[in-house]
């Protein structure tokens, strides 16, 4: 298949999708699942590589600014505006989508090749729109709630390490965070975060959804979600960074 | 009553269906035989609509399947049942929430009414005791009960099974066969059953069809089968030395 013939069959699935729900209480019973599933259980993860991420920047931006010339709070605004402006947004999403996105491939995957899925659509059931909208929707909503974690703990991280290995003082790095502090930053970011939450969960999602064959194939087909989500990721937020940052 | 009219499907250059017509009756079992990969699996998906056929006609008691829009599927889909081969029953739900699911779906019953229903339909296919369970905890055999029950769930007028008993042990196979004739009798419903099980035939073929190659070959019921002169079917049947022995003992 080539490339237009998926962008076309992606569509054509995204139009099943927001079809219609069969039983709307069914579909929100499912998001609630899918938020805990998809969303809570990514919590941890989150703060584990922010506040390690957080440390880390901070360590090296101390490196590249050891010239006495530079101010020594510019090592908290460039950990917080790295973290608020590319981290938590991109770096995040890339990373999510090989949690989340493997996960949603294989799981509908899965239930393709043991013809779930032909058994939800014998049953009248819009299986696209019932397996998938869910996770749309809980993936989009989570995703802000999960980069505003990703500053916290990513700003939690360099304060910690940034004065305990001796880098920065306490004060330099909290004066550092505050100064010239741009709201915008955060707002774009979150903008960006809602469209990568799209594309973690609907572009896997097509992967698994449009599977055939074995096991086999669906580790493969995961593995396609994944590259692909990412060069995708890249691209949106190349295009977002150029129409709402200059 | 489920009637096709020379439907024909093809995938790239492949004829996998090639010009069946047949009439599956009400209240008795229909089988659809064949080796494997001769049609019988895709002529089933053909019927219910997950494959569009390429030419031809499809009736489910006159009204006609191939050119109903998908509004109309889906009510109609809502009388079929299902069960397929590996059973397909949803992972993430126990036992009793995937026979509830379609009640969930499409009825508006209180619980207390759902939980009847799916105590009736888990009994009537002699599940006890396994509720609770999820799928990955119960075998092969009660998996295809609890995929019978979840088909019943909806009390549907037409029932398709897709190789019911294949990876069964003869004797839970014969259950599962008298099950579905039981079944088809008690609520008066068409079946159509896909299997390469001689067993099968023998047990509850009160109406079957040979495919060969996606073509139709034979028709008849179990008392004629062994005495068909047609060769193709001759050469199914008494690839089975036991059938062979059958036939030269009278």
């Amino acid at each position: 298949m080539n490339f237009f013939s998926h962008v076309g069959r992606y569509f054509i699935m995204l139009k099943k999708v927001f079809a219609r729900p069969e039983r709307h209480k069914l579909y929100i019973r499912q998001l609630f699942h899918e938020i805990e599933n998809l969303g809570v259980n990514s919590v941890g993860i989150v703060i584990i590589i922010s506040l390690f991420i957080g440390g880390i920047m901070t360590i090296q931006f101390a490196y590249s600014m050891s010239n006495p010339i530079y101010p020594r709070n510019l090592i908290g605004l460039g950990t917080r505006d790295t973290l608020l402006l590319e981290f938590s947004s991109t770096m995040l999403a890339l990373i999510m989508a090989g949690k989340i996105g493997s996960n949603i491939t294989s799981e509908i995957g899965s239930m393709k090749v043991t013809e779930q899925i032909d058994s939800l659509e014998t049953m009248g059931i819009n299986s696209a729109g019932y397996l998938i909208l869910p996770k749309i929707v809980a993936v989009v909503f989570i995703f802000p709630f999960l980069y505003i974690i990703s500053v916290f703990f990513g700003l939690i991280g360099g304060l910690s390490v940034g004065p305990l290995v001796g880098v920065i003082s306490l004060h330099d790095y909290l004066a550092g965070i505050k100064y010239l502090f741009e709201p915008y930053y955060a707002t774009f970011s979150i903008i960006k975060s809602l469209f990568f939450g799209f594309l973690v969960a609907s572009v896997p999602a097509y992967f698994g959804y449009y599977v055939q064959g074995g096991a086999l194939e669906v580790g493969k087909a995961s593995t396609k979600a994944v590259v692909n989500t990412n060069i995708l990721i890249l691209l949106f937020d190349l295009i977002l960074t150029r129409l709402l940052l200059t | 009553m489920i009637e096709v009219k020379s439907i024909c499907k093809s995938f790239d250059s492949n004829v996998v269906i090639d010009n069946i017509s047949t009439r599956f009756e009400k209240g008795r079992t229909n089988l659809v035989i064949g080796q494997s990969g001769s049609g019988k699996t895709v002529l089933l998906k053909c019927i219910l609509g997950l494959y569009e056929v390429d030419s031809g006609e499809i009736y489910y008691n006159d009204r006609e399947f191939t050119t109903m829009n998908d509004k109309k599927r889906k009510e109609l889909r809502q009388e079929i049942g299902m069960v397929f081969q590996g059973g397909a029953l949803f992972d993430s739900l126990t036992v009793e929430q995937n026979v509830q699911f379609p009640l969930d779906m499409f009825t508006y019953q209180t619980t207390k009414e759902k939980q009847s229903r799916v105590d009736f339909c888990l009994d009537h296919v002699n599940i006890k005791g396994a509720h609770k369970l999820y799928p990955s905890e119960i075998s092969g055999g009660m998996k295809k009960r609890v995929a019978i029950a979840r088909a019943i769930a909806l009390n549907p007028k037409y029932l398709f099974c897709d190789e019911p008993n294949s990876g069964l042990d003869p004797e839970t196979a014969t259950r599962i066969d008298k099950l579905i004739q039981e079944i088809t009798r008690e609520f008066d419903i068409t079946t159509i059953i896909n299997t390469h099980d001689m067993n099968s035939v023998i047990e509850i073929g009160e109406m079957v069809l040979f495919i060969s190659d996606g073509k139709k070959c034979w028709e008849g019921t179990k008392h004629e089968i062994l005495n068909t002169p047609n060769n193709e079917l001759n050469k199914f049947i008494f690839a089975n030395k036991l059938y062979a022995q059958m036939k030269q003992g009278g």
